[in-house]
Protein backbone atom coordinates (compact mmCIF):
# COMPACT_ATOMS: atom_id res chain seq x y z
CA UNK A 1 0.00 0.00 0.00
CA UNK A 2 2.87 2.31 0.69
CA UNK A 3 4.45 1.83 -2.70
CA UNK A 4 3.38 4.86 -4.58
CA UNK A 5 4.68 3.94 -8.00
CA UNK A 6 2.78 0.65 -8.15
CA UNK A 7 -0.61 2.24 -7.76
CA UNK A 8 -2.61 2.26 -10.99
CA UNK A 9 -2.70 5.58 -12.71
CA UNK A 10 -6.25 6.63 -13.17
CA UNK A 11 -6.89 7.97 -16.62
CA UNK A 12 -8.15 11.48 -16.29
CA UNK A 13 -9.10 14.26 -18.60
CA UNK A 14 -5.94 16.19 -17.96
CA UNK A 15 -2.35 15.00 -17.94
CA UNK A 16 -2.95 11.90 -20.01
CA UNK A 17 0.32 12.31 -21.86
CA UNK A 18 2.65 9.33 -21.72
CA UNK A 19 5.77 11.34 -20.87
CA UNK A 20 5.67 13.72 -17.98
CA UNK A 21 6.92 17.24 -18.48
CA UNK A 22 8.95 18.97 -15.77
CA UNK A 23 5.87 20.87 -14.73
CA UNK A 24 3.87 17.67 -14.43
CA UNK A 25 6.66 16.09 -12.41
CA UNK A 26 6.69 19.07 -10.07
CA UNK A 27 2.93 18.70 -9.74
CA UNK A 28 3.34 15.03 -8.88
CA UNK A 29 5.83 15.90 -6.17
CA UNK A 30 3.72 18.70 -4.76
CA UNK A 31 0.66 16.44 -4.82
CA UNK A 32 2.41 13.80 -2.74
CA UNK A 33 3.96 16.34 -0.40
CA UNK A 34 0.52 17.72 0.39
CA UNK A 35 -1.25 14.39 0.58
CA UNK A 36 1.49 12.42 2.34
CA UNK A 37 1.08 13.58 5.97
CA UNK A 38 -2.64 12.76 6.11
CA UNK A 39 -2.12 9.47 4.31
CA UNK A 40 0.77 8.34 6.50
CA UNK A 41 -0.97 9.27 9.76
CA UNK A 42 -4.12 7.50 8.61
CA UNK A 43 -2.17 4.32 7.85
CA UNK A 44 -0.17 4.51 11.07
CA UNK A 45 -3.19 4.79 13.34
CA UNK A 46 -5.07 1.96 11.65
CA UNK A 47 -2.63 -0.38 9.92
CA UNK A 48 -0.35 -0.64 12.92
CA UNK A 49 -3.08 -1.75 15.38
CA UNK A 50 -4.53 -4.30 12.97
CA UNK A 51 -1.08 -5.79 12.27
CA UNK A 52 -0.44 -5.90 15.99
CA UNK A 53 -3.79 -7.65 16.42
CA UNK A 54 -2.92 -10.22 13.75
CA UNK A 55 0.40 -10.90 15.49
CA UNK A 56 -1.12 -11.15 18.98
CA UNK A 57 -3.87 -13.44 17.75
CA UNK A 58 -1.34 -16.26 17.41
CA UNK A 59 -0.41 -16.11 21.08
CA UNK A 60 -1.96 -17.25 24.29
CA UNK A 61 -1.52 -13.95 26.04
CA UNK A 62 -3.13 -12.42 29.08
CA UNK A 63 -2.15 -8.87 29.96
CA UNK A 64 -2.15 -9.75 33.65
CA UNK A 65 0.21 -12.64 33.01
CA UNK A 66 2.70 -11.50 30.32
CA UNK A 67 5.40 -13.97 31.44
CA UNK A 68 3.36 -16.88 30.13
CA UNK A 69 2.86 -15.47 26.63
CA UNK A 70 3.23 -18.44 24.31
CA UNK A 71 2.79 -19.09 20.61
CA UNK A 72 -0.31 -21.19 19.99
CA UNK A 73 -0.73 -20.88 16.23
CA UNK A 74 -4.34 -20.84 15.15
CA UNK A 75 -5.60 -22.06 18.50
CA UNK A 76 -7.34 -18.78 19.37
CA UNK A 77 -9.27 -18.98 16.10
CA UNK A 78 -10.21 -22.59 16.74
CA UNK A 79 -11.35 -21.69 20.25
CA UNK A 80 -13.42 -18.82 18.85
CA UNK A 81 -15.11 -20.82 16.13
CA UNK A 82 -15.90 -23.76 18.41
CA UNK A 83 -17.38 -21.61 21.16
CA UNK A 84 -21.13 -21.13 21.26
CA UNK A 85 -20.60 -17.64 22.73
CA UNK A 86 -18.98 -16.59 19.46
CA UNK A 87 -21.83 -17.94 17.35
CA UNK A 88 -24.40 -16.35 19.64
CA UNK A 89 -22.66 -12.97 19.19
CA UNK A 90 -22.44 -13.55 15.44
CA UNK A 91 -26.16 -14.40 15.33
CA UNK A 92 -27.14 -11.29 17.32
CA UNK A 93 -24.93 -9.11 15.12
CA UNK A 94 -26.34 -10.52 11.88
CA UNK A 95 -29.95 -10.27 13.12
CA UNK A 96 -29.53 -6.67 14.24
CA UNK A 97 -27.75 -5.77 11.00
CA UNK A 98 -30.49 -7.27 8.81
CA UNK A 99 -33.40 -5.80 10.79
CA UNK A 100 -31.96 -2.30 11.08
CA UNK A 101 -30.74 -2.06 7.49
CA UNK A 102 -34.00 -3.33 5.99
CA UNK A 103 -36.20 -1.12 8.19
CA UNK A 104 -33.95 1.88 7.64
CA UNK A 105 -33.98 1.38 3.89
CA UNK A 106 -37.79 1.42 3.79
CA UNK A 107 -38.24 4.12 6.42
CA UNK A 108 -35.33 6.13 5.06
CA UNK A 109 -36.80 5.98 1.57
CA UNK A 110 -40.22 7.15 2.76
CA UNK A 111 -38.62 10.02 4.68
CA UNK A 112 -36.44 10.90 1.70
CA UNK A 113 -39.49 10.89 -0.58
CA UNK A 114 -41.40 13.18 1.79
CA UNK A 115 -38.40 15.50 2.12
CA UNK A 116 -38.07 15.53 -1.66
CA UNK A 117 -41.71 16.31 -2.43
CA UNK A 118 -42.84 18.34 0.55
CA UNK A 119 -43.46 22.03 -0.03
CA UNK A 120 -44.65 23.58 3.17
CA UNK A 121 -42.48 22.82 6.20
CA UNK A 122 -39.60 21.86 3.88
CA UNK A 123 -36.69 23.37 5.77
CA UNK A 124 -38.13 22.54 9.18
CA UNK A 125 -38.62 18.90 8.19
CA UNK A 126 -35.08 18.59 6.89
CA UNK A 127 -33.67 20.11 10.05
CA UNK A 128 -35.79 18.00 12.40
CA UNK A 129 -34.98 14.79 10.54
CA UNK A 130 -31.27 15.53 10.83
CA UNK A 131 -31.29 15.96 14.64
CA UNK A 132 -30.92 12.29 15.68
CA UNK A 133 -27.80 12.05 13.53
CA UNK A 134 -26.10 14.51 15.87
CA UNK A 135 -27.18 12.79 19.10
CA UNK A 136 -24.57 10.67 20.86
CA UNK A 137 -25.43 6.97 20.38
CA UNK A 138 -25.03 6.34 24.11
CA UNK A 139 -27.56 9.10 24.82
CA UNK A 140 -29.98 7.57 22.34
CA UNK A 141 -29.43 4.18 23.99
CA UNK A 142 -30.24 5.51 27.45
CA UNK A 143 -33.27 7.43 26.20
CA UNK A 144 -34.80 4.34 24.58
CA UNK A 145 -33.78 2.16 27.52
CA UNK A 146 -35.58 4.39 30.02
CA UNK A 147 -38.53 4.62 27.66
CA UNK A 148 -39.02 0.85 27.69
CA UNK A 149 -38.09 0.17 31.31
CA UNK A 150 -41.10 -1.05 33.21
CA UNK A 151 -40.77 1.29 36.19
CA UNK A 152 -39.48 4.58 34.74
CA UNK A 153 -40.77 4.20 31.20
CA UNK A 154 -43.98 5.18 29.49
CA UNK A 155 -44.15 2.70 26.63
CA UNK A 156 -45.85 -0.01 28.66
CA UNK A 157 -48.46 2.49 29.86
CA UNK A 158 -49.11 3.66 26.31
CA UNK A 159 -49.26 0.24 24.72
CA UNK A 160 -50.91 -1.92 27.38
CA UNK A 161 -53.99 -2.24 25.15
CA UNK A 162 -51.91 -4.41 22.77
CA UNK A 163 -52.39 -8.12 23.53
CA UNK A 164 -49.27 -9.49 25.23
CA UNK A 165 -48.12 -6.13 26.58
CA UNK A 166 -49.07 -5.43 30.16
CA UNK A 167 -48.00 -2.67 32.53
CA UNK A 168 -45.10 -4.74 33.77
CA UNK A 169 -44.03 -6.53 30.61
CA UNK A 170 -40.23 -6.77 30.78
CA UNK A 171 -38.78 -5.74 27.41
CA UNK A 172 -35.27 -6.63 28.49
CA UNK A 173 -36.11 -10.03 29.92
CA UNK A 174 -35.55 -12.08 26.79
CA UNK A 175 -33.81 -12.08 23.42
CA UNK A 176 -36.34 -10.84 20.88
CA UNK A 177 -37.89 -7.93 22.83
CA UNK A 178 -34.38 -6.77 23.77
CA UNK A 179 -33.29 -6.93 20.13
CA UNK A 180 -36.46 -5.03 19.19
CA UNK A 181 -35.67 -2.10 21.50
CA UNK A 182 -31.95 -2.11 20.58
CA UNK A 183 -32.93 -1.95 16.91
CA UNK A 184 -35.39 0.90 17.60
CA UNK A 185 -32.67 3.05 19.13
CA UNK A 186 -30.25 2.16 16.34
CA UNK A 187 -32.88 2.93 13.70
CA UNK A 188 -33.85 6.23 15.31
CA UNK A 189 -30.25 7.36 15.46
CA UNK A 190 -29.07 6.29 12.00
CA UNK A 191 -32.09 6.59 9.68
CA UNK A 192 -31.33 10.30 9.07
CA UNK A 193 -28.04 9.40 7.44
CA UNK A 194 -29.72 6.76 5.29
CA UNK A 195 -32.52 9.08 4.22
CA UNK A 196 -30.09 11.87 3.34
CA UNK A 197 -28.13 9.54 1.08
CA UNK A 198 -31.39 8.40 -0.53
CA UNK A 199 -32.56 12.00 -0.85
CA UNK A 200 -29.39 12.81 -2.76
CA UNK A 201 -30.19 9.85 -5.02
CA UNK A 202 -33.79 11.02 -5.50
CA UNK A 203 -32.59 14.46 -6.52
CA UNK A 204 -30.67 12.86 -9.38
CA UNK A 205 -33.73 11.17 -10.88
CA UNK A 206 -34.77 13.09 -13.96
CA UNK A 207 -38.26 14.41 -13.20
CA UNK A 208 -39.13 14.56 -16.91
CA UNK A 209 -38.90 10.77 -17.00
CA UNK A 210 -41.44 10.57 -14.20
CA UNK A 211 -43.71 12.99 -16.05
CA UNK A 212 -43.37 11.00 -19.26
CA UNK A 213 -44.28 7.80 -17.45
CA UNK A 214 -47.32 9.48 -15.90
CA UNK A 215 -48.42 10.81 -19.28
CA UNK A 216 -48.17 7.26 -20.61
CA UNK A 217 -50.63 6.24 -17.91
CA UNK A 218 -48.31 4.64 -15.37
CA UNK A 219 -49.62 4.39 -11.82
CA UNK A 220 -47.45 5.80 -9.02
CA UNK A 221 -46.46 2.28 -8.04
CA UNK A 222 -45.23 1.69 -11.60
CA UNK A 223 -43.42 5.03 -11.64
CA UNK A 224 -41.76 4.08 -8.36
CA UNK A 225 -40.60 0.64 -9.46
CA UNK A 226 -39.89 1.31 -13.13
CA UNK A 227 -38.51 4.85 -13.06
CA UNK A 228 -37.49 6.11 -9.63
CA UNK A 229 -35.91 3.04 -8.02
CA UNK A 230 -33.86 1.88 -11.04
CA UNK A 231 -32.46 5.39 -11.46
CA UNK A 232 -31.60 5.55 -7.77
CA UNK A 233 -29.84 2.22 -7.69
CA UNK A 234 -26.32 3.59 -7.20
CA UNK A 235 -27.44 5.79 -4.30
CA UNK A 236 -29.35 2.90 -2.71
CA UNK A 237 -26.39 0.55 -2.96
CA UNK A 238 -24.00 3.10 -1.46
CA UNK A 239 -26.44 3.79 1.40
CA UNK A 240 -26.87 0.05 2.00
CA UNK A 241 -23.13 -0.54 2.05
CA UNK A 242 -22.45 2.30 4.47
CA UNK A 243 -25.21 1.27 6.83
CA UNK A 244 -24.55 -2.49 6.67
CA UNK A 245 -20.92 -2.03 7.66
CA UNK A 246 -21.91 0.44 10.33
CA UNK A 247 -24.62 -1.80 11.77
CA UNK A 248 -22.28 -4.80 11.79
CA UNK A 249 -20.02 -2.93 14.19
CA UNK A 250 -22.85 -2.24 16.68
CA UNK A 251 -21.61 -1.83 20.24
CA UNK A 252 -22.85 1.28 22.07
CA UNK A 253 -26.60 0.56 22.16
CA UNK A 254 -26.15 -3.03 23.32
CA UNK A 255 -23.64 -2.05 25.99
CA UNK A 256 -26.02 0.55 27.40
CA UNK A 257 -29.30 -1.34 27.10
CA UNK A 258 -28.62 -4.96 27.93
CA UNK A 259 -24.89 -5.21 28.53
CA UNK A 260 -25.09 -8.27 26.29
CA UNK A 261 -27.59 -10.15 28.46
CA UNK A 262 -29.93 -12.78 27.00
CA UNK A 263 -27.66 -13.49 24.05
CA UNK A 264 -27.82 -9.93 22.74
CA UNK A 265 -24.06 -9.37 22.79
CA UNK A 266 -22.59 -8.44 19.42
CA UNK A 267 -19.19 -9.36 18.01
CA UNK A 268 -17.87 -5.95 19.05
CA UNK A 269 -19.27 -6.48 22.54
CA UNK A 270 -17.60 -9.88 22.74
CA UNK A 271 -14.24 -8.39 21.75
CA UNK A 272 -14.64 -5.73 24.42
CA UNK A 273 -15.46 -8.33 27.04
CA UNK A 274 -12.49 -10.56 26.14
CA UNK A 275 -10.02 -7.69 25.96
CA UNK A 276 -11.03 -5.25 28.65
CA UNK A 277 -12.87 -7.37 31.21
CA UNK A 278 -10.80 -10.53 30.90
CA UNK A 279 -7.55 -9.03 29.47
CA UNK A 280 -7.31 -12.00 27.10
CA UNK A 281 -5.30 -10.13 24.49
CA UNK A 282 -4.67 -13.22 22.36
CA UNK A 283 -8.29 -14.31 22.10
CA UNK A 284 -9.53 -10.71 21.80
CA UNK A 285 -7.10 -10.14 18.95
CA UNK A 286 -8.28 -13.26 17.13
CA UNK A 287 -11.89 -12.05 17.46
CA UNK A 288 -10.84 -8.61 16.21
CA UNK A 289 -9.24 -10.14 13.14
CA UNK A 290 -12.38 -12.20 12.52
CA UNK A 291 -14.58 -9.08 12.77
CA UNK A 292 -12.22 -7.24 10.44
CA UNK A 293 -12.40 -10.07 7.91
CA UNK A 294 -16.23 -10.11 8.15
CA UNK A 295 -16.31 -6.40 7.33
CA UNK A 296 -13.92 -6.96 4.41
CA UNK A 297 -16.14 -9.76 3.08
CA UNK A 298 -19.28 -7.61 3.32
CA UNK A 299 -17.53 -4.72 1.56
CA UNK A 300 -16.20 -7.05 -1.13
CA UNK A 301 -19.66 -8.56 -1.71
CA UNK A 302 -21.12 -5.08 -2.20
CA UNK A 303 -18.32 -3.70 -4.35
CA UNK A 304 -17.82 -6.81 -6.52
CA UNK A 305 -21.23 -8.45 -6.32
CA UNK A 306 -23.43 -5.40 -6.61
CA UNK A 307 -20.93 -3.31 -8.57
CA UNK A 308 -21.01 -0.40 -6.16
CA UNK A 309 -18.63 2.23 -7.42
CA UNK A 310 -17.76 4.29 -4.37
CA UNK A 311 -15.30 6.53 -6.11
CA UNK A 312 -17.69 7.48 -8.86
CA UNK A 313 -17.27 11.04 -9.90
CA UNK A 314 -13.83 11.19 -8.33
CA UNK A 315 -10.76 11.44 -10.43
CA UNK B 1 -51.36 20.22 -13.04
CA UNK B 2 -51.99 22.88 -10.43
CA UNK B 3 -54.82 20.94 -8.85
CA UNK B 4 -52.74 17.79 -8.67
CA UNK B 5 -49.79 19.50 -7.04
CA UNK B 6 -52.10 21.08 -4.46
CA UNK B 7 -53.45 17.67 -3.59
CA UNK B 8 -49.88 16.36 -3.40
CA UNK B 9 -48.81 19.13 -1.05
CA UNK B 10 -51.44 18.15 1.52
CA UNK B 11 -50.44 14.49 1.30
CA UNK B 12 -46.74 15.14 1.88
CA UNK B 13 -47.40 17.60 4.71
CA UNK B 14 -49.61 15.00 6.39
CA UNK B 15 -46.87 12.39 6.05
CA UNK B 16 -44.36 14.78 7.58
CA UNK B 17 -46.28 14.80 10.88
CA UNK B 18 -45.55 11.19 11.96
CA UNK B 19 -41.94 11.57 10.83
CA UNK B 20 -41.47 14.61 13.02
CA UNK B 21 -43.24 12.98 15.97
CA UNK B 22 -40.99 9.90 15.64
CA UNK B 23 -37.93 12.13 15.67
CA UNK B 24 -38.96 14.53 18.40
CA UNK B 25 -40.65 12.17 20.89
CA UNK B 26 -37.38 10.66 22.24
CA UNK B 27 -35.95 14.18 22.57
CA UNK B 28 -38.95 15.30 24.63
CA UNK B 29 -38.64 12.16 26.72
CA UNK B 30 -34.99 12.96 27.39
CA UNK B 31 -35.97 16.43 28.55
CA UNK B 32 -38.88 15.11 30.58
CA UNK B 33 -36.74 12.60 32.50
CA UNK B 34 -34.13 15.24 33.23
CA UNK B 35 -36.86 17.35 34.87
CA UNK B 36 -38.24 14.54 37.04
CA UNK B 37 -37.17 14.14 40.62
CA UNK B 38 -35.79 10.74 41.57
CA UNK B 39 -38.79 9.71 43.67
CA UNK B 40 -41.34 10.47 40.95
CA UNK B 41 -39.58 8.55 38.14
CA UNK B 42 -41.67 5.44 38.54
CA UNK B 43 -44.81 7.16 39.77
CA UNK B 44 -47.30 7.68 36.95
CA UNK B 45 -49.58 9.66 39.29
CA UNK B 46 -47.08 12.51 39.41
CA UNK B 47 -46.82 12.73 35.62
CA UNK B 48 -49.07 13.57 32.69
CA UNK B 49 -49.75 11.37 29.66
CA UNK B 50 -49.08 7.99 31.30
CA UNK B 51 -45.78 8.75 33.03
CA UNK B 52 -44.51 10.96 30.19
CA UNK B 53 -44.25 14.56 31.37
CA UNK B 54 -43.66 15.50 35.05
CA UNK B 55 -46.41 17.49 36.80
CA UNK B 56 -43.80 19.26 38.92
CA UNK B 57 -40.63 19.76 36.85
CA UNK B 58 -37.48 20.29 38.88
CA UNK B 59 -33.94 21.32 38.03
CA UNK B 60 -32.46 19.09 40.76
CA UNK B 61 -30.79 16.81 38.23
CA UNK B 62 -29.00 19.73 36.60
CA UNK B 63 -27.80 20.88 40.02
CA UNK B 64 -26.60 17.35 40.67
CA UNK B 65 -24.39 17.23 37.56
CA UNK B 66 -23.06 20.80 37.72
CA UNK B 67 -22.53 21.38 41.44
CA UNK B 68 -23.77 18.29 43.24
CA UNK B 69 -22.58 14.73 43.73
CA UNK B 70 -22.31 13.87 40.03
CA UNK B 71 -20.26 16.93 39.13
CA UNK B 72 -16.99 15.14 39.98
CA UNK B 73 -17.81 12.73 37.20
CA UNK B 74 -19.55 14.97 34.70
CA UNK B 75 -17.50 18.18 34.67
CA UNK B 76 -14.09 16.54 34.04
CA UNK B 77 -15.73 14.31 31.42
CA UNK B 78 -17.18 17.33 29.65
CA UNK B 79 -13.77 18.99 29.69
CA UNK B 80 -12.06 15.81 28.42
CA UNK B 81 -14.62 15.38 25.66
CA UNK B 82 -14.15 18.94 24.49
CA UNK B 83 -10.34 18.77 24.55
CA UNK B 84 -10.07 15.36 22.87
CA UNK B 85 -12.65 16.09 20.19
CA UNK B 86 -11.39 19.59 19.38
CA UNK B 87 -7.77 18.43 19.17
CA UNK B 88 -8.59 15.35 17.08
CA UNK B 89 -10.83 17.41 14.79
CA UNK B 90 -8.21 20.12 14.41
CA UNK B 91 -5.39 17.71 13.51
CA UNK B 92 -7.60 15.79 11.07
CA UNK B 93 -8.97 18.86 9.37
CA UNK B 94 -5.54 20.46 8.93
CA UNK B 95 -3.97 17.29 7.53
CA UNK B 96 -7.01 16.55 5.39
CA UNK B 97 -7.09 20.08 4.03
CA UNK B 98 -3.73 19.68 2.29
CA UNK B 99 -4.57 16.16 1.21
CA UNK B 100 -7.97 17.09 -0.21
CA UNK B 101 -6.49 20.07 -2.01
CA UNK B 102 -3.93 17.83 -3.69
CA UNK B 103 -6.58 15.26 -4.58
CA UNK B 104 -9.05 17.68 -6.08
CA UNK B 105 -6.58 20.02 -7.70
CA UNK B 106 -3.33 18.34 -8.66
CA UNK B 107 -2.48 15.53 -11.00
CA UNK B 108 -0.47 12.85 -9.27
CA UNK B 109 -0.34 9.10 -9.21
CA UNK B 110 -2.13 7.33 -6.40
CA UNK B 111 -4.82 9.85 -5.58
CA UNK B 112 -7.54 7.30 -6.19
CA UNK B 113 -5.63 4.95 -3.92
CA UNK B 114 -5.65 7.57 -1.15
CA UNK B 115 -9.41 8.00 -1.46
CA UNK B 116 -9.99 4.25 -1.54
CA UNK B 117 -7.77 3.80 1.52
CA UNK B 118 -9.64 6.55 3.36
CA UNK B 119 -12.89 4.79 2.57
CA UNK B 120 -11.55 1.40 3.63
CA UNK B 121 -10.30 2.88 6.90
CA UNK B 122 -13.68 4.47 7.59
CA UNK B 123 -15.25 1.01 7.28
CA UNK B 124 -12.73 -0.32 9.71
CA UNK B 125 -14.35 -1.92 12.78
CA UNK B 126 -12.92 0.32 15.49
CA UNK B 127 -13.34 -2.35 18.15
CA UNK B 128 -10.70 -4.35 16.30
CA UNK B 129 -8.25 -1.58 17.22
CA UNK B 130 -9.15 -1.67 20.89
CA UNK B 131 -7.33 -4.88 21.77
CA UNK B 132 -3.91 -3.95 20.34
CA UNK B 133 -4.19 -0.35 21.54
CA UNK B 134 -5.21 -1.44 25.03
CA UNK B 135 -2.13 -3.66 25.22
CA UNK B 136 0.31 -1.04 23.88
CA UNK B 137 -1.27 1.84 25.83
CA UNK B 138 -1.07 -0.14 29.07
CA UNK B 139 2.64 -0.70 28.51
CA UNK B 140 3.54 2.81 27.36
CA UNK B 141 1.52 4.83 29.83
CA UNK B 142 -0.79 6.26 27.22
CA UNK B 143 -3.72 4.47 28.82
CA UNK B 144 -6.20 6.91 30.36
CA UNK B 145 -4.52 10.01 28.92
CA UNK B 146 -5.76 12.67 26.51
CA UNK B 147 -3.18 11.81 23.79
CA UNK B 148 -4.10 8.16 24.26
CA UNK B 149 -7.58 9.03 23.04
CA UNK B 150 -6.63 11.62 20.43
CA UNK B 151 -4.46 9.14 18.50
CA UNK B 152 -7.15 6.49 17.97
CA UNK B 153 -9.71 9.24 17.29
CA UNK B 154 -7.62 10.20 14.27
CA UNK B 155 -8.53 6.82 12.81
CA UNK B 156 -12.19 7.86 13.05
CA UNK B 157 -11.83 11.45 11.97
CA UNK B 158 -9.07 11.52 9.37
CA UNK B 159 -10.66 9.34 6.68
CA UNK B 160 -13.96 11.16 7.11
CA UNK B 161 -12.23 14.53 6.80
CA UNK B 162 -10.27 13.53 3.70
CA UNK B 163 -13.32 12.07 2.00
CA UNK B 164 -15.74 14.89 2.85
CA UNK B 165 -13.34 17.71 2.17
CA UNK B 166 -12.25 16.24 -1.18
CA UNK B 167 -15.91 16.25 -2.17
CA UNK B 168 -16.29 19.90 -1.15
CA UNK B 169 -13.07 20.97 -2.83
CA UNK B 170 -14.14 19.46 -6.12
CA UNK B 171 -17.03 21.91 -6.27
CA UNK B 172 -14.81 24.96 -5.89
CA UNK B 173 -14.43 27.18 -8.97
CA UNK B 174 -10.76 26.49 -9.58
CA UNK B 175 -10.54 28.97 -12.46
CA UNK B 176 -9.97 31.60 -9.79
CA UNK B 177 -6.78 29.85 -8.81
CA UNK B 178 -5.64 29.60 -12.39
CA UNK B 179 -6.35 33.29 -12.80
CA UNK B 180 -4.17 33.99 -9.79
CA UNK B 181 -1.42 31.81 -11.21
CA UNK B 182 -1.65 33.62 -14.54
CA UNK B 183 -1.17 36.83 -12.61
CA UNK B 184 2.10 35.44 -11.29
CA UNK B 185 1.14 33.74 -8.04
CA UNK B 186 2.83 30.44 -7.19
CA UNK B 187 0.79 27.33 -6.39
CA UNK B 188 1.31 27.99 -2.70
CA UNK B 189 0.34 31.66 -2.95
CA UNK B 190 -2.71 30.77 -4.97
CA UNK B 191 -3.63 28.21 -2.34
CA UNK B 192 -3.25 30.66 0.50
CA UNK B 193 -4.78 33.78 -1.01
CA UNK B 194 -7.48 32.40 -3.29
CA UNK B 195 -8.36 28.88 -2.34
CA UNK B 196 -8.48 29.13 1.43
CA UNK B 197 -11.22 31.82 1.39
CA UNK B 198 -13.17 29.78 -1.17
CA UNK B 199 -12.63 26.56 0.74
CA UNK B 200 -13.45 27.82 4.22
CA UNK B 201 -17.15 26.76 4.16
CA UNK B 202 -16.18 23.23 3.14
CA UNK B 203 -13.46 23.07 5.76
CA UNK B 204 -15.83 24.36 8.40
CA UNK B 205 -18.56 21.86 7.53
CA UNK B 206 -16.04 19.03 7.46
CA UNK B 207 -14.92 20.12 10.92
CA UNK B 208 -18.51 19.95 12.22
CA UNK B 209 -19.12 16.47 10.80
CA UNK B 210 -15.75 15.28 12.05
CA UNK B 211 -16.41 16.72 15.49
CA UNK B 212 -19.78 14.93 15.68
CA UNK B 213 -18.07 11.63 14.92
CA UNK B 214 -15.45 12.12 17.62
CA UNK B 215 -18.07 13.42 20.07
CA UNK B 216 -20.11 10.27 19.50
CA UNK B 217 -17.32 7.78 20.17
CA UNK B 218 -17.93 5.31 22.96
CA UNK B 219 -15.78 2.30 22.04
CA UNK B 220 -12.39 3.96 22.50
CA UNK B 221 -13.58 6.11 25.36
CA UNK B 222 -14.73 3.19 27.47
CA UNK B 223 -11.83 0.88 26.59
CA UNK B 224 -8.84 3.19 26.75
CA UNK B 225 -9.69 5.39 29.72
CA UNK B 226 -10.33 4.84 33.39
CA UNK B 227 -11.10 7.96 35.42
CA UNK B 228 -8.59 10.60 34.28
CA UNK B 229 -9.37 10.98 30.59
CA UNK B 230 -12.93 9.64 30.52
CA UNK B 231 -15.18 11.45 28.05
CA UNK B 232 -18.90 12.16 28.33
CA UNK B 233 -20.29 9.06 26.58
CA UNK B 234 -18.15 6.80 28.77
CA UNK B 235 -18.89 8.81 31.91
CA UNK B 236 -22.65 8.47 31.30
CA UNK B 237 -22.26 4.72 31.57
CA UNK B 238 -20.71 5.13 35.03
CA UNK B 239 -23.19 7.58 36.51
CA UNK B 240 -24.64 6.91 39.91
CA UNK B 241 -27.48 8.63 41.71
CA UNK B 242 -27.27 11.20 44.50
CA UNK B 243 -26.97 8.29 46.91
CA UNK B 244 -26.20 4.72 46.04
CA UNK B 245 -29.83 3.80 46.60
CA UNK B 246 -31.06 6.35 44.12
CA UNK B 247 -31.35 5.72 40.43
CA UNK B 248 -29.04 7.84 38.25
CA UNK B 249 -31.73 8.09 35.55
CA UNK B 250 -32.42 11.80 36.00
CA UNK B 251 -28.74 12.74 36.23
CA UNK B 252 -27.89 10.74 33.10
CA UNK B 253 -30.67 12.43 31.17
CA UNK B 254 -29.75 15.90 32.45
CA UNK B 255 -26.17 15.32 31.31
CA UNK B 256 -27.52 14.01 28.00
CA UNK B 257 -29.57 17.15 27.49
CA UNK B 258 -26.52 19.31 28.29
CA UNK B 259 -24.31 17.56 25.72
CA UNK B 260 -27.12 17.40 23.16
CA UNK B 261 -28.08 21.09 23.14
CA UNK B 262 -24.84 22.38 21.53
CA UNK B 263 -24.88 19.81 18.73
CA UNK B 264 -28.57 20.39 18.06
CA UNK B 265 -27.88 24.13 17.79
CA UNK B 266 -25.11 23.37 15.29
CA UNK B 267 -27.56 21.25 13.29
CA UNK B 268 -30.22 23.97 13.39
CA UNK B 269 -27.80 26.61 12.10
CA UNK B 270 -25.82 24.59 9.58
CA UNK B 271 -28.45 22.09 8.42
CA UNK B 272 -27.96 22.72 4.71
CA UNK B 273 -24.20 22.49 4.84
CA UNK B 274 -24.17 19.37 6.99
CA UNK B 275 -26.56 17.65 4.57
CA UNK B 276 -24.35 18.66 1.67
CA UNK B 277 -21.28 17.39 3.49
CA UNK B 278 -22.79 14.05 4.49
CA UNK B 279 -24.17 13.26 1.07
CA UNK B 280 -21.51 14.62 -1.23
CA UNK B 281 -19.01 12.47 0.60
CA UNK B 282 -20.92 9.35 -0.31
CA UNK B 283 -22.95 10.00 -3.43
CA UNK B 284 -21.88 11.77 -6.54
CA UNK B 285 -23.43 15.19 -6.23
Amino acid sequence: MSTVTDSPKTPTTKGGKPRLSDRAKAEQRLGWKLAMPAFVVMLLVTAYPILQAVWNSFFNYRLTDPANKEFVGLNNYIVSFSDSVFWSAMWATVIITIITVVVELVLGFIIALVMHRIVLPRRTLRTVVLIPYSIITVVSGFTWLFMYQTDTGFVNRWTNWIPGVSDNYDWFGSFWPSIFVICLSEIWKTTPFMSLLLLAGLAQVDSSMEEAAKVDGASWVQVLYKVILPNMKPAIMVALLFRTLDAFRIFDNIFIMTGGANGTNSLSGLIYRQTIDRTEIGLGSALSVILFLCVLVIAAVFVRGFKVDLTQGRN
Amino acid sequence: MAKESMKGTGLWTTLAVPIMVWTVLPLLWMLSLSLKSADTLADPDSAYFGNFWPKEPTLDNYRLIFTGGASDLFMPALRNSLIVCVVATFISVVLAMFCAYAISRLEFRGKKMILTTALAVSFFPVVAMVTPLFEVWSKTGLFDTIPGLVIPYLALTLPLSIWTMSAFFQQIPWEMEQAAQVDGASSWQAFRKVIIPLATPGVFTTAIITFFTAWNDFVFAISLTSDQARTVPAALAFFTGASQFEQPTGAIMAASVVVTIPVVILVLIFQRRIVAGLTSGAVKG
